[in-house]
């Protein structure tokens, strides 16, 4: 990161930022349109939780909206449990506040109509039966009971393993269970923590489908996820939280198009010196394996271009794709030490 | 601002707000919850069955001169004063120790209404239990003195009767307390018995040395002015005194637990 970033506006219609990576990330997305925000169904506002010392969320402001997938990503421990605990009144928060459907949770009148929960698929009694639960949640919300057996066919609970007690059901069974609970009201948003977490592929793929499905007919979903690539393939809108802090949010697309160029050159230094004098803003890269490369704050044809008329040499150069939120996710989980701690 | 137009249109037609759930559908919710387990269920069980038993020992075991409905309510009073409170606990120690609170609390988030719905569930199952057992009772009189050729006893009156449902109901309140208080299963069950045998000992051991404590024990010691309730009618005083030792052994530390329920964290 030895050499200076500059930000000269080589690009007029991007915003650019001050180091490609988080901060870039950031004030682009916060410069993307917002317009949409009057239709919001999920508003976190200024959300902070503190346990004693330790700030679990720390100002975390971000909206979901109708028709789209909502993908919360960060790290395990990020906060994003908290925050989701906090959104359904489980959890007070110390300062700020959350929205579902323009309230606060606690003043919808029959929550399960309006918002499908799911925070821990295994959050549940193991001596009651599958089928149990959901006539639990169906009674609750004043649903006909032919409601239950609409779910379990929709999330596939056979009538055998819903008249199987839960402590029997392995963790994609309850995943299933759980989702199966949330949809029970026909609720117009999904909250969903980790929700793929123990389906096997093709229950994954079940997931995405589902969700989708969910999203395209007006549904609003925010579900959340530590695995980038699990979100990368369901999510329109990403909203990364690494240490309780919102590091990135914007569309997907917003996000991935802000991973810039990647270079990969013999002549690292000639093609630095030469981006500085264009005012071209980059840094290394780790993304290729080796440190002959570089990320740049630019379109690859200008990238080529500079590079031509320095006379370096280039190895590849494409549109770096996902990159950057790549890096900046591995950064985030790097910096809690619990993948290393484990090794 | 196409796309934002067509983004809009995916946007369902406003929903009218639904109705508030009523109290008597969070209560009828709760009582079913106290049934639908396997341990809940056996739990439920066992009153009918310990009275059963009691009635059954009983109609065996006393002698004859002794099978008058006194002892048969006796009998079926032990086993049911266990029983009752470690169902009161866990109907509210369950949602954190099996964690079922999670999905509890997101489709109630008025964490009172949850519980005082259980607190209702809790009363009724005690009131209701009582008179299932007293009926077994009735019977096993009935039947015990028509085998034993003796005649049949009524020695209760009714306001005895409604001495030991309060009695009763009184210690599945302090149960309930205690799973508002403790919110852990075992903590809970361990601390109610601390509460009614442990406590209550050390209060009697005290009270044959000390004298000072045996003048002060009826207006401090809760499960002593319980006791009263189940050895025939009140006086003004017994009165005073039940009032007193359970405002401090019960309601104060009951707001204290509904205070902890209401602002805790669940998880």
């Amino acid at each position: 990161m030895g050499e200076s970033a500059h930000h000269l506006g080589v690009d007029p219609e991007r915003p650019q930022g001050e180091v490609l990576g988080v901060t870039s990330a950031r004030s682009l997305m916060c410069g993307g349109p917002r317009t949409r925000d009057a239709g919001y169904m999920i508003k976190v506002e200024s959300l902070t939780k503190t346990y004693g010392a330790f700030t679990a969320v720390d100002d975390v402001t971000f909206t979901a909206l109708p028709g789209r997938v909502t993908g919360f990503l960060g790290p395990n421990g990020a906060g994003k449990s908290t925050s989701m605990r906090i959104m359904v009144g489980l959890t007070p928060a110390s300062s700020g506040y959350a929205e579902v459907s323009g309230r606060r949770f606690a003043d919808l009148p029959n929550p399960g109509l309006e918002v499908g929960v799911l925070l821990d698929a295994s959050a549940q009694h193991a001596g009651r039966t599958g089928r149990e639960i959901l006539m639990v949640s169906q009674m609750m919300m004043g649903l006909p009971a032919s409601r239950v057996d609409e779910m379990l066919d929709l999330v596939s609970l056979t009538p055998t393993e819903s008249a199987r007690r839960v402590r029997n059901y392995s963790l994609g069974m309850r995943q299933r269970l759980g989702i199966a609970t949330a949809l029970l009201g026909d609720p117009e948003v999904l909250i969903l923590d980790e929700p793929a977490n123990g389906l096997d592929p093709a229950g994954i793929r079940w997931m995405r489908d589902l969700l989708r499905g969910y999203a395209d007919k007006g549904g609003t979903v925010l579900l959340s996820s530590h695995l980038l690539h699990e979100i990368e393939v369901i999510a329109d809108d990403l909203v990364v939280i690494g240490n309780g802090k919102i590091v990135a949010q914007g569309t997907k697309a917003e996000l991935l198009r802000a991973a810039g160029t990647l270079v990969r050159t013999p002549n690292v230094q000639d093609l630095a010196n030469a981006l500085t004098a264009s005012g071209v803003a980059f840094q290394p890269s780790h993304a290729t394996g080796s440190a002959d490369a570089l990320r740049v704050d630019a379109e690859p044809e200008l990238v080529g271009k500079v590079a031509h008329l320095a006379g370096v040499p280039l190895a590849e150069l494409r549109a770096a794709e996902g990159a950057g939120l790549e890096e900046m996710f591995l950064e985030l989980t790097a910096d809690t030490q619990r993948d290393g701690a484990a090794a | 601002m196409t796309t934002i137009a067509l983004e809009q249109d995916t946007r369902r037609a406003a929903r009218p707000a639904p109705a508030p759930i009523p109290l008597s559908r969070i209560a009828a919710v709760e009582l079913r919850k106290s049934f639908n387990t396997r341990s809940g269920f056996w739990l439920m069980a066992s009153i009918g069955i310990a009275a059963v038993v009691a009635t059954g020992a009983v109609v065996l075991l006393a002698p004859n001169d002794q099978l008058t409905y006194d002892t048969f309510g006796a009998a079926i009073g032990v086993p049911l004063s266990i029983i009752l409170p470690v169902v009161a606990i866990l109907s509210v120690t369950s949602e954190w120790s099996q964690r079922s609170g999670l999905t509890t609390f997101t489709l109630v988030p008025h964490r009172s209404r949850i519980v005082l719905a259980k607190g209702i569930v809790a009363v009724g199952i005690g009131v209701a239990s009582m008179v299932v057992a007293l009926a077994i009772g009735a019977l096993g009189n009935i039947v015990g003195s028509a085998i034993a050729g003796v005649p049949t006893v009524w020695d209760d009156g009714f306001g005895f009767l409604s001495g030991v449902v309060l009695f009763n109901v009184l210690g599945m309140l302090v149960g309930f307390m205690l799973g508002l208080l403790i919110r852990n299963s075992a903590g809970a069950i361990v601390a109610y018995f601390v509460y009614s045998f442990v406590l209550p000992t050390l209060a009697m051991l005290l009270a044959d040395s000390q004298q000072w404590f045996k003048d002060l024990q009826p207006w401090v010691d809760v499960t002593y002015t319980q006791s009263t309730l189940t050895e025939g009618s009140l006086s003004a005083e017994q009165w005073a005194n039940l009032g007193v030792t359970h405002l401090v052994w019960l309601i104060i530390p009951l707001i204290v637990g509904i205070r902890l329920v209401l602002r805790s964290e669940v998880k």
